[in-house]
């Protein structure tokens, strides 16, 4: 028997049935684009060429584009890197995290949350295969791939290696998840469609037929994943930090590294989340779908995470005084008070500060307050990563090398690039894809619809 | 030769009523060939009499196999094909081998598990399905009973248990082999 609980809110409103979940979603999908949609989707494309044009620059150029020097060799790249990798976590958190603990309120936003992680993955990806320079020889650098130096194999005691395999683990492993979530959704769209949408949607659908032995064996594959995927999403972002906290430069060099970026990155991603989910909620008319009680959970999340990204902000600074080496307090100075204070005090003003405001009811309830905050969140996340690599370098031990770092229209440009990506992958995924996962919210229907909890 | 298979189906919109008649059904005598749904009904599998799906035993194979996988190849690499000092470390630096390996455990965990499910429930692109109801992956959960494993149950009577059950419809459905 189904239980409805009493004191939680319902999950869908409108008094929606098993057949409005299927009709309302694959609306989306079976429609003709609406004008917005193709004026949305045309800038995302627009801007992914503009952003190419930096990219060949880059590649036939060289790294010399960029506004990187001596003393600064890492600035643009490596925190974009970072923050795309951050925002990718919150898929996968929502879906095998949450899937864990029993949330059922994942339902609603795990489809779009992960295809988001995949999106912002690739986009992530872009800047290490970039920065090589050579990319083309790229393969050879980070893969233990027999070659004619040897075989000369790769530094497996090397972070920068680690991340190789971290990120393509997660990207591969979340790309399964979601394409298995996908193919139950497949069907129903397959079965209401007919001609070449049928042959496309039946071959995407794998042949699924709803069976329950297939039923019962995709539950406890989505469990063992969603098992798997938990200490995976954790031990990206902490090998991510790896990249800095193995290294000896004051700033970087601090144990606090690994949980503080986790908290970090579902603290970014969970902004992205909601910046996306507002968008396509009102584009698509999912208001039923993806309520207040959702972005108000989502705003929670984000009080915790960026409570959390806080503390470490402070810890970090009392170590750094606390540990008595003058490199180290140096480093936190000049992060407040050297030429990069405006970075670091927008950092502590996005993430710190402005999270706080969610603790008013009224606050985390409203959308617009939640939509610009959610973008304040990542503005923040951004500086944080650019502070920690940026002025960390910038003045290193011997005051004689000490150098700014200025971006080119080139670093700017490979930015651009990345939403250009993200932004057309995410448009043609919310076309033609279901956006939310429809056998998910059937199965909840019942328990946790207005009609009933009513 | 083609051969026909004869059904039953019960036709129910409402997964609580579902369970309890394949209990009732099932109590009755009669063998179920298979229920089809919209959405994964909880508990459905214990009714129907599923033991627990092994895949997680499959899981762990490869998540073994990748643990070995990974140790055996970068121990190979860095400690007897081209044997290097790096940071003072020792050739075979275990420590440093914790990252790779657990990805590579996770990796082919991962893709093996969902591979040996795609493979047993028989999934993949240019399958047929061959719904019997279309209203399937929509909104109704569909019941088959084949009449050539209940030779013994009359027609009548299976008929009459599903619409006793809570069955919304019963239709006969004719399956070429």
């Amino acid at each position: 028997m189904q239980v409805t609980s009493s004191v939680r809110k319902p999950l869908i409103t409108g008094g929606k049935t098993v057949h409005d979940v299927t009709e309302d979603i694959c609306k989306q999908v079976e429609g003709k684009p609406s004008k917005l949609w193709l004026m949305a989707f045309g800038i995302s494309v627009v801007t992914l060429l503009i952003g190419l044009v930096a990219v060949v620059a880059t590649v036939w150029e060289g790294i010399g584009m960029w506004g990187l020097n001596k003393t600064v060799g890492w600035a643009w790249d490596i925190t974009n890197f970072v923050w795309w990798v951050g925002i990718g976590h919150a898929g996968t958190l929502i879906s095998a995290v949450l899937l864990l603990f029993r949330q059922k309120w994942r339902m609603a936003i795990n489809r779009a949350s992960e295809a988001m992680t995949i999106f912002a993955v690739i986009c992530a990806a872009q800047f290490p295969i970039l920065h090589m320079g050579r990319p083309w020889l790229g393969a050879y650098w980070a893969l233990p791939l027999p070659n004619t130096f040897g075989s000369l194999w790769v530094n497996f005691n090397s972070p920068l290696l680690w991340d190789v395999f971290a990120i393509s683990t997660y990207f591969s492993v979340s790309l399964v998840f979601w394409y298995l979530g996908l193919v139950p959704d497949f069907a129903t769209i397959r079965d209401r469609a007919d001609g070449i949408r049928k042959k496309i949607y039946g071959a995407l659908s794998l042949g699924w037929d709803g069976a329950a032995k297939t039923w019962s064996r995709y539950e406890s594959v989505s469990l063992i994943l969603a098992g798997l995927a938990t200490p995976l999403v954790l031990s990206v972002h902490t090998i991510v930090s790896f990249d800095f906290a193995t290294s000896v430069i004051p700033g970087w060099h601090t144990t606090i590294f690994p949980p503080y970026f986790v908290a970090g990155a579902i603290f970014s991603g969970f902004a992205m989340v909601l910046t996306l989910m507002l968008v396509t909620r009102a584009v698509f008319k999912l208001q039923d779908y993806i309520t207040i009680e959702h972005i108000e959970l989502m705003n929670i999340v984000i009080i915790v995470t960026g409570s959390i990204v806080g503390i470490a902000y402070i810890t970090e600074f009392f170590i750094a005084w606390y540990s008595g080496v003058p490199a180290e307090q140096y480093a936190f100075y000049n992060r407040m008070q050297g030429p990069y204070w405006w970075a670091y005090w927008s950092m502590m003003t996005c993430n710190v500060i402005s999270p706080q405001l969610f603790w008013f009811k009224k606050i985390r309830t409203s959308i617009a307050a939640t939509f610009i905050l959610s973008i304040i969140v990542n503005i923040g996340m951004w500086f944080e990563r650019f502070v920690i690599i940026v002025t960390s370098l910038h003045r290193d031990f011997l005051p004689s090398s000490w150098a700014m770092f200025y971006p080119t229209i080139y670093d700017a440009g490979v930015y651009l690039f990345t939403f250009g990506l993200f932004f057309t992958c995410f448009f043609l995924f919310a076309k033609f894809f279901p956006v939310i996962n429809m056998a998910e919210v059937k199965s909840i229907v019942k328990s946790s619809s207005e009609k009933t909890a009513a | 030769m083609s051969d026909s298979k004869k059904f039953v189906l019960g036709i129910f919109d409402d997964e609580d009523v579902l369970l309890k008649a394949v209990g009732k059904i099932r109590g009755a005598g009669v063998k179920i060939h298979e229920v089809y749904s919209p959405f994964p009904v909880h508990g459905l599998d214990e009714e129907l009499g599923y033991k627990r799906s092994r895949l997680p035993i499959a899981a762990f194979m490869f998540g073994a196999l990748g643990t070995t996988l990974a140790l055996v190849m970068q121990i190979w690499m860095l400690g007897v094909d081209w044997p290097m000092i790096i940071g003072g470390k020792n050739h075979v630096a275990l420590p440093d081998f914790v990252p790779v390996t657990f990805e590579l455990t996770v990796l082919l965990a991962a893709f093996g598990m969902v591979g040996t499910f795609l493979v047993s429930s028989d999934l993949k692109p240019w399958k047929d399905p061959k719904l019997l109801d279309i209203r399937i992956t929509d909104d109704k959960h569909v019941m088959a009973i084949d009449l050539g494993t209940n030779r013994a149950v009359e027609v009548a009577s299976i008929n009459a248990l599903l619409k006793d059950s809570g069955a919304v419809e019963v239709n006969n459905k004719d399956v070429d082999e």
